[in-house]
């Protein structure tokens, strides 16, 4: 059974958000990256890029697959987690922790309203 | 069998494949004639003999897998047995030795081939014009995307997005997005085929077209296909049609008469010619007359005296390919379909058709596969419950297959199925080798039961072993780096 940490927030596409003081880190979900199998390589926006919520902001290639990454929230991006570029496998390895993606400065939180909490997304990954 | 090494580790220093007569004029630096700026020496290419050369090739050749050495059911490729006599015809020496630049009149003969091959695709697909000039699948859809461009814009609507469903082929969004559209997704239901009220809420004023595979990615028809075409016209977008399963349908049903406005064939694929090697092959796309004068420069015509090239095309995306396309694949193309005929084709569709339901019928009860459905010239099933219970995937499976001496189905494809093997044996297989193949797998599922180390750890009768894809992917080495 996957990881659902119970702090974060969630979207339909997999994406997990954890928000504090304006600031949201996004990465994907433990079922994510289960079910992309084995990272080679992560494609992810530039700081100071906008993303849209609900947009693609980069995607995710593994050896079977290549996926976008949807916003789960708009906001400016602040930081992205250069660590991927030479070390994918991160996103396998430790999907909540050293594999987030991005963080951007979240422009408006009640959007976090609509996104899922983890007892939906766990009701979502066990239905598929 | 030994690995064999790289030609480039056979390089001998001073070796040589040739040797020329004296020269009997004095010799120029090549320096002096080109300008020492375009010399480089920078190329490492090897120095073998002429006997080295053979020898490695020829054993490459020994290691490799084609539908002429075996079973070859890669889902969504259609890798039929090509009949020889259409190499023949194509390698004849009134079609190979034929300039692209003579005239007109001395070209009488290939016109007349590319001509009727125009008017047989149209005939086969219920569509009105035909060009032959792209250069594979992904080039047609190209085409066909850039010439649904046109016309909108043509009209003065500009139009920005392009509908695929979730279980299309990766070519259709990439072909989109590389004529400058937006992609939708829109789902299929639980049968699997699209599901018509989510498309309903997708399509506006701003869509330029749905691309559909019909029969689609899972082997089944989109029974729907009349009510999906009058959602699209009735807002003024067209209906693209992905022809990469046309091979279910020919002389049965025609994607011109279910309201599609632009298809692409994979002549390599359902007309038999050789491929899955990188080409050529030939992806030739049809129209209805009303977007005739968008398609690529020129077509092959016919005026009273004789067969030309009609550049008057006044809206055309311009050329597409040099010269006219692939001739040597279309006449491959031609040679099958006049060899088959009307009927030959037909039937050859709808045994393609019982093959894959034979197949799925003797194999389905070890898989995740909904029972009792019809499929069309492919199926696919799943390894979920290999994976569940044995901790074996659709890749393991492909892998065992190799050491039964079969090439391995599609496997993870379509995305929207989990562990995915997509099989399609088409109708040039027999009953026999069909009932080896299900054995092959019968005995591989006990493997999984009993050894499932044996799977995970195959092929173990092949040059090279399990290759680690995710390293490779990894650490992409795209050249010799000696």
């Amino acid at each position: 059974m996957s990881n659902i940490p119970t702090d974060l927030k969630y979207t339909e596409e997999h994406e997990w958000i954890f928000v504090e003081d304006s600031l949201g880190k996004i990465g994907i979900t433990d079922h994510a990256q289960e079910e992309l199998g084995d990272v080679v390589y992560v494609e992810l926006p530039e700081v100071g890029d906008k993303i849209v919520k609900g947009e693609p902001f980069g995607s995710v290639e593994s050896v079977k697959a290549a996926s976008d990454l949807f916003a789960p929230v708009s906001g400016t991006v602040v930081e992205i987690n250069e660590a991927l570029i030479e070390r994918p496998e991160l996103v396998n390895e430790r999907p909540y922790d050293d594999g987030w993606m991005i963080v951007v400065e979240v422009e408006d939180e009640s959007e976090l309203d609509d996104l899922l909490t983890p007892a939906e997304y766990k009701k979502l990954v066990e239905g598929e | 069998m030994e690995n064999v090494p790289l030609i480039f580790e056979k390089s001998r220093k001073g070796k040589e494949g040739f040797k020329l007569s004296p020269l009997k004029v004095p010799e120029i630096e090549v320096s002096k004639t080109l300008g020492e700026d375009l010399l480089r020496d920078e190329l490492d290419l090897p120095e073998v003999s002429e006997v080295d050369v053979v020898r490695h090739y020829t054993k490459l050749s020994r290691m490799n897998f084609g539908v002429d050495n075996g079973f070859y059911p890669l889902g969504s490729c259609t890798m039929k047995y090509n009949p020889k006599i259409n190499e023949e015809i194509a390698a004849m020496s009134g079609f190979t030795e034929l300039h692209p630049y003579a005239p007109e009149e001395l070209s009488q003969g290939t016109l007349e081939i590319m001509y009727d091959t125009q008017n047989l695709l149209a005939e086969i697909t219920g569509m009105d014009y035909f060009t032959l000039q792209p250069a594979a699948g992904a080039h047609g859809e190209l085409t066909g995307i850039l010439i649904i461009k046109k016309y909108l814009e043509n009209k003065g609507e500009k139009r920005t997005k392009i509908i695929v469903p979730d279980s299309a082929h990766g070519t259709n969004p990439a072909s989109a997005n590389q004529a400058g559209f937006d992609i939708v997704n829109v789902k299929s239901d639980s049968e699997g085929l699209i599901d018509i009220e989510a498309l309903k809420t997708v399509v506006d004023e701003d869509v330029a077209a749905l691309m559909l595979t019909n029969p689609n990615t899972l082997g089944l028809f989109e029974k729907n296909i009349l009510e999906i075409s009058k959602i699209l016209h009735d807002k003024g977008a067209l209906l693209y049609y992905d022809g990469a399963n046309l091979n279910a349908v020919m002389g049965i049903a025609r994607p011109g008469d279910m309201g599609f406005d632009v298809v692409h064939l994979n002549l390599h694929k359902t007309f038999s010619t050789p491929h899955g090697g990188g080409g050529p092959g030939s992806g030739a796309v049809g129209v209805k007359a009303f977007l005739r004068d968008f398609l690529p420069k020129p077509l092959a015509a016919k005026n009273d005296e004789m067969y030309f090239l009609d550049y008057d095309i006044p809206y055309s995306i311009g050329k597409i390919h040099g010269f006219y396309g692939n001739i040597g694949v279309v006449l491959k193309a031609y040679a099958y379909i006049r060899s088959l005929g009307a009927k030959g084709l037909k039937e050859a569709s709808e045994i393609a058709t019982l093959n894959a339901n034979y197949l799925l019928k003797k194999i389905e009860d070890m898989f995740d596969a909904p029972k009792d459905a019809l499929c069309k010239h492919e199926f696919v099933v799943s390894c979920k419950n290999w994976k569940e219970e044995y901790g074996v995937r659709a890749l393991d499976v492909a892998k065992r297959l190799l050491d039964y001496g079969f090439h391995p189905p599609t496997i993870y494809f379509p995305l929207i199925v989990d562990e995915a093997l997509m099989i399609e044996p088409t109708e040039t297989e027999s009953k026999d080798t069909l009932d080896s193949f299900a054995d092959a797998l019968r005995k591989i599922y006990e493997e999984a039961k009993q050894t499932p180390d044996i799977l995970k750890s195959a092929p173990h009768a092949t040059p090279v072993r399990r290759v680690d894809e995710v390293k490779a992917a990894r650490e992409m080495k795209l050249k010799y780096q000696g």
